[in-house]
């Protein structure tokens, strides 16, 4: 259905024009939520959210940029944010507390493990690479919880967050929500300038059809080690961010539950638009954040203790919602807010 | 010593191997046969499990518990196939993936808010409790002996299925071709719904065999599905034979590994320093050894010729 949209050579202007409404009222919504936290209330309780829906977003972008545009189904992208959530706990606790040197540490950690594992599991396709990815994620999980000086099981605690050449302005909520708008927005400004070049044609290229790409003279592997290099990157970029907003990590960072779940934002959101992926971790956390209480609220009808039960185990209507959006909404919220396709 | 404990490490390894390949066996068969990506596999393990706990709670008896579990487990894959996966065979992995994983989150908290939270135990069938002697003076427990028995006797009815039968014969068809056995006249979602209620009555059987020996938890599926999933990417996707080896071998690396790494380290290293990164090395062993393997092979020990 989507054939004949792809294989213009330019997308039609109309269309075009407004889908870039969405990225621009994304980012400013992000941008005037704190000024409208500040009269909510609770601003330490939206900032902390919002800014682990941002965390989310940039990694659930990371995973975009492979799975959308090059359909690479890594099942195991969460390895990469515990990598940079223990970059920054393990220099932390040996005296390395700046995030100068922890976020370009974890960044490298991240790209030669990417580099490393991806240069394996690209060697295999579909199902087997979906498999070789999560067997990688766990490998590193498992490392973690062995990690005995470093909490092992139990993960550590950071002592503060990083500093920023010796200042401790991330101590100051407001000043890392900042910091982290601008990571995604660097994040998803540097993405999207990938996808739109060469580099990102050739990629989507090969997802549409490898053997093609290879038969006009480019090597597939390649550029799809790029990416998944690229990608890890960034995802370790947000390991950094959450060890920081958390001021904790733990080996529950990359467990295989958690890679599940960055694939369903960025598949709750709609695949390959980049800001759809943020859309999707936006829409994943706040549920999970909210369906309690709003079970809460529609039970209204049932007896308290019924409606306490209902709330606790709001998971059970969690699981369902995720297979009926699986099985109806095809396409994500940037399908829905694109409309029905005309033929 | 060191050989006695060998041999029980091995014979650990072994009733582990077998547990796996049961879940595995259902899992490479669906995966072959309807090229179905099924995360919720682990929990028809859980499932299993939980309804032995119950029965056995109810009747007093493993025996009986068993004999009403196994059908009671079938029904329940046969309800979740009809409910929910049927609409999944020809969407992408993708969403194959999701809508699966969905289905863990559900039965996961809904295990949680049928039985409660805390780890339920089943007492081991007083028939097979104790231990016996197998080697001079080395006692092993008469149960994990009958899981070993109990999964060679489930392999061996496999292969004569599988090879043997005509059910067996369409199920290998299916795996090599599906849309061509159909285009024969054979009723493939019917043979769908067989291979589908089989693979989650044999994951339950492993869940409900491990339950006395094991605390039966909400998400003790989720990993062993994992552990499954290595196993049939090993053995090559579709291939019995290769989930029988590929989880024999798992079971042995992962078992012998966890006692073996640190003393084999402390031949390089100092014993601290051993006890560590042996114990840091063992449980990604099987990760490495399943990179490896896919390294050289990219579609696994025996691959399913298409």
């Amino acid at each position: 259905m989507t054939e004949i949209v792809e294989t213009q050579s330019a997308p039609a202007p109309s269309l075009g024009a407004r889908l870039e409404i969405v990225p621009v009222v994304l980012f400013a919504a992000f941008a005037a939520a704190p000024l409208l936290a500040s009269f909510s209330g609770a601003e330490g309780y939206v900032l902390s959210l919002l800014t682990r829906v941002m965390i989310f977003g940039i990694a659930a972008m990371a995973l975009d940029l492979i799975l959308g545009y090059g359909a690479l189904v890594s099942f195991g992208h969460a390895a990469f944010l515990g990598l940079g959530g223990y970059a920054v706990g393990i220099l932390a606790s040996h005296g390395f507390e700046d995030a100068f040197i922890q976020i370009p540490v974890a960044i490298l950690a991240s790209a030669a493990f990417a580099f490393v594992t991806g240069a394996i599991s690209l060697r295999t396709k579909g199902v087997y690479f979906i498999m070789i990815t999560l067997a990688f994620g766990q490998m590193l999980y498992f490392l973690a919880t062995s990690l005995a000086p470093y909490g092992g099981d139990d993960g550590m605690t950071l002592a503060s967050r990083s500093l920023v050449v010796g200042a401790d302005w991330l101590k100051n909520d407001f000043t890392f929500y900042w910091v982290c708008l601008l990571c995604l927005f660097g994040v998803y400004a540097l993405s999207r300038s990938l996808v739109a070049s060469r580099f990102g044609r050739v990629l989507r290229g090969t997802r549409e059809n490898a053997v093609r790409m290879e038969a006009i003279g480019f090597r597939p592997f390649r550029f799809q080690l790029a990416a998944y290099v690229i990608s890890g990157m960034m995802a370790g970029l947000a390991g950094c961010l959450l060890a920081n907003q958390a001021e904790f990590v733990s080996p529950a960072f990359m467990t295989w539950q958690r890679s599940g779940e960055l694939i369903f934002m960025v598949v709750l959101g709609g695949l390959g638009s980049l800001h759809g992926a943020i859309i999707g971790a936006a829409a994943f956390l706040l549920l999970e954040e909210f369906l309690p209480e709003i079970l809460h609220t529609v039970s209204f009808f049932l007896s308290e203790e019924t409606r306490a039960h209902l709330a606790e185990n709001w998971k059970m209507v969690f699981g369902p919602l995720l297979i009926l959006i699986v099985l109806f909404v095809r396409g994500g919220i940037m399908g829905l807010l694109r409309g029905p396709r005309h033929g | 010593m060191t050989a006695t404990l060998f041999l029980v490490q091995a014979l650990n390894g072994l009733q582990f191997g077998l547990i796996l390949f049961l879940i595995a066996a259902g899992l490479t068969l669906v995966f072959g046969v309807m090229d179905f990506i099924n995360l919720a596999h682990g929990v028809q393990y859980m499932v299993g499990a939980y309804l032995v706990a119950a029965f056995s709670a109810w009747t007093g008896s493993f025996g009986w518990a068993l004999l009403l579990a196994l059908p009671t487990a079938l029904a329940f894959g046969l309800l979740l196939e009809v409910l929910v996966f049927r609409h999944l065979y020809d969407r992408d992995h993708l969403d194959q993936v999701l809508a699966t994983f969905g289905v863990i989150l559900f039965l996961n908290q809904g295990v949680k808010f049928v039985w409660g939270a805390a780890p339920l135990s089943v007492p081991v069938p007083e028939l097979l409790s104790g231990s016996v002697e197998i080697a001079n003076g080395l006692l092993y427990p008469v149960y994990r002996l009958a899981i070993i028995a109990a999964g060679l006797v489930i392999a061996g009815l496999l292969y004569v299925l599988v090879n043997h039968t005509r059910v067996g014969m369409l199920v290998r068809a299916g795996a090599s071709n599906a849309s061509m056995v159909s285009a024969l006249g054979v009723n493939i979602q019917r043979l769908f719904m067989v291979v589908f209620g089989f693979g989650a009555m044999l994951a339950g059987f492993a869940g409900a065999m491990v339950a006395p020996i094991l605390s039966v938890e909400p998400g003790m599926g989720d990993n062993i599905l994992i552990l499954a999933f290595v196993v049939i990417v090993i053995g090559g996707i579709g291939s019995i034979r290769g989930a029988f080896l590929a989880a024999l071998l798992i079971g042995l690396v992962d078992t012998v590994g966890r006692s073996f790494a640190p003393n084999l380290l402390r031949l390089v290293l100092d014993p601290a320093a051993a006890s560590q990164t042996g114990r840091a090395i063992a449980p990604m062993l099987i990760y490495i050894f399943m990179a490896a393997v896919l390294f050289f092979r990219p579609s696994g020990l025996f691959p399913v010729k298409r």
